[in-house]
């Protein structure tokens, strides 16, 4: 117990004295955790609109009104033919194009219904549809709009079956997005500090030659990754905590279930992507291999995580690929205590298997560390 | 010069000895563009809902049978009351629940007008609303059908034309990005240590008393792993080719000329990272915890720059990432060519001699 306690001071006092790290470790996450969470959001606000109006009646400019109107479409161009339109949307000025055609509103009167040209730019495929939906929906206001104030036919008139729909929005009324991606970006933040610490740790010292004076002192192995790894163990939850306490300083993302547990899962969690550092570190000879390693698996987790992209629309094989992520199941749970108030056994499942893979994970890396020696 | 020819020798001589680096460096971003390339996609599929019908008629079992038939939604679970929707949504199982209400096809035929719930988990806004709108547009529809005798006057319909990307494949989004993502990190991060391991192995001071001038051994050092990445750009293009169907409507030419600004410009910037750590390990936090999320999160990759807060679309402009994914999409996606991406290409190139001067003066710094 005694060696431990040295070990543990011992690499305490090492990081601590490498005045270089403290603000990597401390200040860059959660700098990056208040900046970047305002990144990370889906919503499409601020599209540029243009239109070319060729009709240029008291018609066509009421439908480019609805358009002024509202707050999704910000940046109005008018042009004068479609050929610059298109140029323009290939320099990637514009994002929507309404094309009114000639003789519209004479058309629309003779004809009582008439379609409109609408051109998106469409690389960002989820973008463009939720702009295609805006655009629709404006256009249907419209139409109402059209027969009541313009050609003076009540809606009674038509009596057509209506089917109603009530959207409720359960545990995030606002669609904040802000709640959802925050306690995520926190996840990401601790596991990449803890993986990349730990993943560099021993291999440096391998690396520069005193792992093998520890070898020859008479300490125990499992002495010896514990007292590796519990600082960073502190590390992880200690950044877990200011981070906590920043998310809900200043973003107000509440907390609705129980600390506690919160804590109690991520003890484990750690566990995990410490086991998995030393893994590594026991796998490579030198600091750029482990930390290309590192890197391969942190991407792979991040963007397989469920975090930005949805797990369900992925691919069956992808989606089994996804259960070996940690980042995944610590996403999901974070999510679920704080926004939705998940309870102990709402979780449990996936805390079983996490803590199923923190002993594999570890145990493996016992084991390999044994061999290497 | 032949001192100079030396050094990059020695240079590559270094790189590929080390055959697990080497396939460690080439290995990687070919499983990471493959695994993401068929993984990552944000459109909705297969979402699991539930079912709460207190009706239980014919007009509902219709609407049901619509839903399912759609490939966005799975119907996962039948429920029998309000207070089962909490556990199933705190359990996580599906994401949003239908609840009819009660004689919805009575009401539907007397008063022309029934009411369905959509209650959605919105801890995920996004999904959220999408799934809102999907089950909108299929009821939309499902209405049309019953509304076939009645014409409705006055009527604007929208006819939309989805240029560059017709089918919406989120792939066209994804392979730029991933694209992008690896060539950075990966060229950054070479560089980034390859001076302060020779620091930190204390071979710097051999390097530092020989006679080659700094701006010598930091081409030197870099020389070799343009060639690398090289190498990883041309089959990342082939794979998004191949694999993925990207097209290249733009000239090919001008692509590989662009990704060599790029690599070039990631590998100045970590250079720059190097000669700023003192370690190591400090070079590799700096590059991995410094760039990793900031370009994942500020280029365009996933999220749309246009809709974030206006003082974080001013910081994505100096993240060079931003720029190069403008390039490639326009190359690879638009067909565009130089007088269209000239400005993206010349922040390219001033972000690249910015970094080259820095690292060369701050390595100056520690001759003295």
């Amino acid at each position: 117990m005694k060696t431990i306690l040295y070990i543990i001071q011992k690499e305490f006092k090492q990081i601590f004295r490498n005045k270089g790290m403290l603000p990597i470790i401390f200040v860059l996450p959660l700098l990056q955790l208040i900046i970047l969470s305002n990144a990370a959001t889906f919503e499409v606000k601020n599209i540029k609109f243009g239109y070319i109006d060729n009709d240029r009646t008291s018609t066509s400019r009421a439908l480019i009104e609805q358009f002024n109107a509202s707050t999704y479409f910000n940046v109005l161009t008018d042009f004068p033919s479609e050929a610059l339109a298109s140029s323009a949307m290939l320099q990637g000025e514009v994002d929507v194009v309404l094309e009114i055609p000639q003789y519209f509103e004479r058309d629309l009167q003779k004809e009582k219904h008439h379609s409109l040209g609408v051109t998106i730019n469409a690389i960002d495929g989820a973008a463009a549809g939720v702009e295609n939906v805006y655009v629709t929906q404006i256009i249907q206001r419209f139409n109402k709009q059209l027969k009541v104030d313009l050609f003076q036919i009540s809606d009674k008139q038509i009596q057509p079956v209506n089917i109603e729909t009530i959207p409720l929005f359960w545990y995030n009324e606002t669609l904040n997005y802000k709640t959802f991606m925050v306690p995520g970006i926190l996840v990401l933040l601790v596991t990449m500090i803890t993986l990349f610490l730990s993943g560099m740790n021993i291999v440096r010292e391998k690396e520069i030659g005193t792992l093998e004076q520890i070898n020859v002192t008479p300490i125990k192995k499992s002495q010896f990754i514990i007292g590796k790894l519990f600082p960073f163990w502190v590390i992880g939850m200690g950044l877990l905590t200011i981070g906590l306490i920043l998310v809900k300083l200043i973003f107000n993302v509440p907390m609705v279930g129980s600390l506690l547990l919160l804590y109690g899962y991520t003890s484990i969690y750690i566990l995990v992507i410490l086991g998995m550092g030393l893994f590594i570190s026991n796998f490579t000879d030198t600091q750029q291999q482990a930390m290309f390693i590192a890197w391969f698996f942190v991407v792979i987790f991040i963007l397989m995580s469920g975090l930005f992209t949805p797990i369900e629309s992925m691919p069956k094989w992808a989606q089994i690929l996804t259960e070996f992520n940690p980042i995944k199941y610590f996403v999901e749970i974070i999510r679920m205590v704080m926004l939705k108030g998940s309870g102990f056994k709402n979780i449990l499942p996936l805390a079983v298997k996490t803590l199923a893979y923190a002993i594999v994970m570890n145990g493996l890396a016992v084991w390999s560390y044994k061999k290497t020696n | 010069m032949k001192r100079f020819k030396g050094f990059i020798k020695k240079e590559f001589y270094h790189i590929f000895r080390d055959r697990r680096s080497l396939f460690i460096l080439f290995g990687m971003p070919i499983a990471q563009i493959l695994l993401f390339g068929f993984a990552i996609t944000n459109e909705i599929n297969n979402v699991d809902i539930a079912i709460l019908d207190h009706s239980k008629d014919a007009t509902t079992e219709e609407i049901i049978n619509k839903i399912a038939a759609s490939k966005y939604f799975s119907i996962k679970q039948i429920i029998e009351k309000e207070s089962d929707i909490e556990s199933i949504f705190k359990k996580g199982k599906v994401k949003a629940v239908l609840n009819f209400e009660k004689d919805f096809s009575k009401n539907l035929i007397k008063e022309n007008k029934g009411t369905i719930q959509i209650i959605t988990d919105a801890t995920d806004p996004n999904t959220a609303n999408t799934i809102t709108n999907f089950i909108g547009a299929i009821l939309q529809n499902y209405q049309k059908d019953l509304n076939k005798d009645i014409t409705i006057v006055y009527q604007l319909i929208p006819e939309s034309r989805m240029v560059y990307n017709p089918e919406l494949k989120s792939v066209y989004m994804f392979v730029p990005g991933v694209m992008t993502i690896i060539l950075m990190l990966v060229s950054a991060m070479m560089t980034s240590i390859s001076i302060t391991r020779e620091k930190e192995l204390g071979t710097m001071e051999i390097l530092l008393v020989s006679p080659l001038k700094p701006f010598q051994v930091i081409i030197g050092k870099v020389f070799p792993y343009i060639f690398l990445s090289i190498i990883n750009a041309v089959v990342i293009v082939l794979l998004s080719i191949f694999i993925f169907k990207m097209p290249v409507q733009g000239s090919l030419f001008l692509l590989g000329l662009e990704s060599v600004l790029f690599i070039i410009s990631s590998l100045a910037l970590g250079i720059l990272i190097s000669t700023i750590s003192a370690s190591q390990q400090t070079a590799m936090m700096i590059s991995l915890m410094g760039l990793m999320l900031p370009v994942i999160l500020l280029s365009g990759f996933i999220f749309p720059i246009s809709s974030m807060p206006l003082p974080l679309q001013i910081i994505s402009n100096i993240i060079p990432a931003k720029w190069f994914i403008i390039i490639l999409k326009g190359i690879m996606l638009k067909g565009v060519g130089m007088t269209f991406i000239w400005k993206e290409t010349l922040i390219l190139l001033g972000m690249t001699a910015f970094f080259i001067v820095l690292s060369v003066k701050k390595y100056k710094i520690r001759l003295e």
